[in-house]
């Protein structure tokens, strides 16, 4: 059964983010989407990652899995695979998506299992002290020291076989918990990559993060079906970030188990057991 | 080897050891499959050993079949018949052959020199072959001239034949079957028999023997014990256990999944272990390095998964194909931290079977990783094993947190140190698991002191499972002048060397572990009490069993060790100077 009220979906776990941390609006919102889509706690499981973001399972009356740096995807698909009827959304860092945990990102992507995933991209490891990340936009300056230049997550995404991808921003709850919502409802896998701060050690990149204008895309005019044009967007360099939905499609999800989700020890099957055994005589 | 050509007495022998030998693309594991199926339909326990060089064409290839009325132990080292499909298996082969044993070769391509005493029988396989029509029936005319030769069983054989080819163009077939009688006949006809070997008949027929490999026991034991997840990214020689499971997990409602990744592998199956189906992974020494990570969250998210690693010669890319007992410090001691796991391995391909369940037991009563180490050669080595009896199998669950109306603590520091473990979709027993330290509750920030109190909890789940875990078994006098320790596949040559050793009156005992880690301290200084001399055998450089030992315990072993990618024999062991 789903919760009423937001703040219901919160355990009583201290906060520990930094004040102005991005983080806390992608809480707020991921509450607020649980909330309006009537999630049941205990039929969803929240697995993050490793990394300042990360600690968001603990706040969260869900189940929860606290995973390992990058290792989020593969295991919350398994999460699914083993009980197909549990709602799984996965939450993390940039570095989790793009840096450790890239090659899992781009083949969960292609195989498109039932999973929303939920980035807090601010471009730096808050947690180890602000190291910039893949996506760290001043890259852009260290590109000559072979830093290289930033990933584009949406482009990526697009690109890997992603069938939902979505950019929002911690900073506008609104528009962020509506996206987050639409993410929730799209089977397949379904990205918001959400454009967050660091207040504490990304000062370039939050000062271009807290100009108020976000190009909006227009949900009347995008072709938001096709890919190509998604792409196209995706990869249309703008003054400012565009934030909405890119692309979405619908294809097929991975098979699921046939029974037993979830289920005891089972030692029914010993018919097919003893077949199987059968076909090893000699 | 002066004693063993003693011990090969001149008199009739039904137990041969045949080997086949020859290039990939000549068909020599095709034939050997007919072989050891055939055999083992009489009733007779079969033990075969097959090698390869890793090229997929053209590298050497060799399959060996041991047959007896008893269990056997080992591949053995002992060689009666070699069947060479051309000159280069008989090169690669005649090392291993002496006086009395049995060559079958091809005049045409093999001309034998300096083989005093062995008894050559020539056949004109490529001749035979070639006027069927195709010149790879060879390996078929020999199949034909071993039956004629020794008395295997001419209809079982063709029973084989049928069934291997059945699928087949009916051209196939026919084929393969014509260059088989036509081989029987050849030998029938133009052959005069001088060797003793010959296939025993069994005095009770048994109809309750399987036959298949370590890989496929492995899988075979997942299933049984309720794994209902696998998952791996291929490696030699672990890949054919996901091969064997792929079509078979999903009819018992399982899954499987080939990764991306090793890493992905293991993530893949906590995921699926936290929500509560039992899941396996399998890999070999690199993939298992990679697995540590997660092995290490596992063991600190207290999530039950069973690894197997099927190792190989290694370290880097080493030698895939070929056997070696070089893993165990990785699996012991492989990843960070502090870290509660449990570490079996095989001695056999029933061991491959039993410990595969054993290890699913292991995983979900303590909530711990189970490694289980196999290796390359019983990867590939087919073994007659008694059927399983399903209903008589012990399986363990899991402690089950049962809701109360109390909140619940996911890591409940308890006497036995195990915490009942709730899966979502219960309502009331929502936690998130954590490799973070943590109090009982989940919550984080409990310091050094919490610290403590929780590795002592995680650990103490261990403190009774040498006594709980399966008795060790010990060979040999109470008292004896040498005791031996192995573990693994080396085990088997170990008790044939024991079995020599009491012929010849010499007091030898051994220790046969299958929980290597933690390691049996008790039984193992108890054992060591019993003898003067302690000597472990194993294939490794480093010792690495021998080195556990002497970290744990009081005792300082002697060691034999071979680091040569082949089975220790044991004649290894049996032929070692100064060991007695
Ligand atoms: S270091 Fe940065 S990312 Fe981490 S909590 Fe503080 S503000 Fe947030």
């Amino acid at each position: 059964m789903g919760l009423k009220y937001r703040t219901e979906y919160r355990t009583d776990r201290k906060v520990t983010w930094c004040p102005g941390c991005g983080d806390f609006g992608v809480l707020d919102a991921l509450c607020d989407a649980f909330s309006r889509t009537g999630l049941d706690p205990a039929q969803t499981v929240l697995v993050t990652g490793n990394g300042c973001s990360s600690m968001i399972g603990f706040f969260v009356k869900t189940y929860a899995m606290h995973g390992l740096h990058g290792r989020a995807l593969p295991m919350a698909w398994g999460v699914k695979l083993a009980n197909p009827s549990l709602k799984v959304i996965v939450a993390g860092g940039d570095g989790d998506a793009f840096a450790v945990g890239a090659g899992h990102l781009v083949h969960i992507a292609r195989r498109n299992p039932d999973l929303t995933y939920l980035i807090m991209d601010n471009g730096c490891y808050g947690l180890t002290r602000g190291q910039p990340s893949p996506t760290a936009r001043r890259q852009i300056m260290a590109g000559e020291n072979g830093v290289g230049q930033p990933i584009n997550p949406v482009a990526l995404l697009i690109t890997a076989g992603a069938t939902f991808v979505a950019q929002g921003y911690s900073e506008d709850p609104k528009s962020l918990r509506l996206l987050i919502q639409e993410a929730l409802n799209h089977r397949g896998f379904a990205v918001v990559n959400i454009l967050s701060s660091c207040p504490t050690f990304n000062r370039q990149d939050e000062a271009s993060l807290n100009r108020p204008e976000f190009l909006y895309i227009e949900t009347t005019s995008h072709p938001v079906h096709d890919r190509l044009e998604a792409l196209r967007l995706a990869m249309t360099e703008e003054d400012r970030p565009r934030v909405g939905v890119f692309y979405r499609k619908k294809r097929g999800v991975p098979d699921e188990r046939p029974k037993g989700a979830g289920s005891e020890d089972r030692r029914d099957d010993l018919t097919r057991l003893g077949e199987m055994m059968d076909e090893l005589r000699p | 080897m002066s004693m063993l050509n003693f011990m090969k007495a001149s008199m009739k022998r039904g137990d041969p050891v045949i080997r086949i030998a020859g290039e990939g693309g000549q068909g020599v594991v095709t034939v050997g499959e007919l072989l050891d199926k055939a055999v083992a339909q009489i009733g007779l326990h079969v033990l075969t050993e097959s090698t390869f060089t890793p090229e997929i064409k053209g590298g050497d290839v060799m399959f060996q079949l041991t047959a007896s009325p008893v269990p056997i132990p080992s591949q053995g080292d002992r060689l009666d018949i070699l069947v060479a499909l051309n000159d280069r298996g008989y090169r690669a082969n005649k090392g291993n052959l002496v006086p009395g044993s049995v060559l079958i070769y091809d005049h045409e391509d093999t001309r034998p020199e300096g083989l005093d005493g062995v008894i050559l029988y020539s056949i004109p396989m490529s001749d035979i072959s070639r006027s069927l029509g195709s010149p790879l029936l060879k390996n078929m005319v020999a199949l034909g001239a071993v039956a004629q030769l020794f008395s295997i069983p001419m209809n079982g054989l063709q029973e084989q034949i049928r069934k291997r080819f059945s699928k087949k163009d009916p051209f196939v077939l026919r084929t393969n079957l014509g260059a088989f009688e036509a081989g029987f006949t050849y030998a029938g006809e133009q052959i005069q028999k001088q060797d003793l070997y010959y296939l025993i008949t069994p005095g009770e027929k048994r109809d309750d023997l399987l036959l298949m490999n370590g890989n496929e026991a492995i899988g075979l034991g997942a299933l049984i014990a309720g794994c209902r997840f696998y998952a791996y990214y291929p490696i030699t020689p672990a890949t054919t256990i996901g091969d064997w499971l792929t079509s078979r997990l999903p009819e018992v409602g399982g899954a499987i999944i080939q990764a991306e990744d090793p890493i992905e592998s293991a993530s893949l199956a906590i995921g699926v272990s936290y929500a509560g189906t039992k899941a396996m992974i399998g890999t070999s020494g690199p993939g298992l390095d990679l697995m540590q990570e997660c092995i290490g969250y596992a063991g600190m998210a207290e999530i039950p998964i069973v690894i197997v690693d099927v190792q190989r010669v290694g370290p880097g890319n080493g030698i895939a194909t070929q056997c070696e007992q070089s893993d165990l410090l990785a699996a012991a001691f492989g990843s960070h931290g502090d870290l509660p796991k449990i570490v079996l391995a095989a001695t056999d391909v029933r061991d491959c079977l039993d410990l595969t369940i054993e290890a699913f037991n292991l995983a979900e009563h303590y909530q711990v990783p189970v490694i289980l180490l196999s290796d390359a050669s019983l990867s590939r080595r087919r073994q007659t094993i008694p059927r399983p009896r399903l209903p008589e199998i012990r399986i363990i669950p899991r402690t089950r947190y049962d809701p109360a109306p109390s909140s619940y603590a996911r890591y409940q520091v308890t006497r036995d140190g195990i915490s009942p473990m709730s899966l979502p979709g219960q309502s009331g027993g929502e936690y998130i698991a954590t490799s973070l330290e943590h109090a009982e509750t989940c919550s984080l920030g409990d310091g050094p002191q919490g610290h403590t109190i929780m590795t002592d909890k995680r650990f103490r789940k261990l403190d009774a499972l040498e006594e709980d875990f399966l008795p060790l078994e010990r060979e040999g006098p109470a008292r004896a002048e040498v005791g031996i320790i192995s573990w693994g596949a080396t085990q088997g040559a170990v008790r044939e060397a024991v079995q020599r050793f009491r012929q010849i009156g010499a007091d030898v005992a051994a220790l046969y572990p299958k929980l290597l880690w933690p390691l049996p301290v008790k039984a193992l200084e108890t054992f060591a009490a019993s003898v003067n001399k302690v000597v472990v055998v194993e294939a490794n450089k480093q010792g690495q069993l021998a080195g556990m030992i002497r970290a744990c315990t009081r005792l300082e072993p002697h060691r034999i060790q071979t680091y040569n990618g082949v089975p220790i024999t044991a004649w290894d062991i049996f032929g070692k100077e100064g060991l007695l």
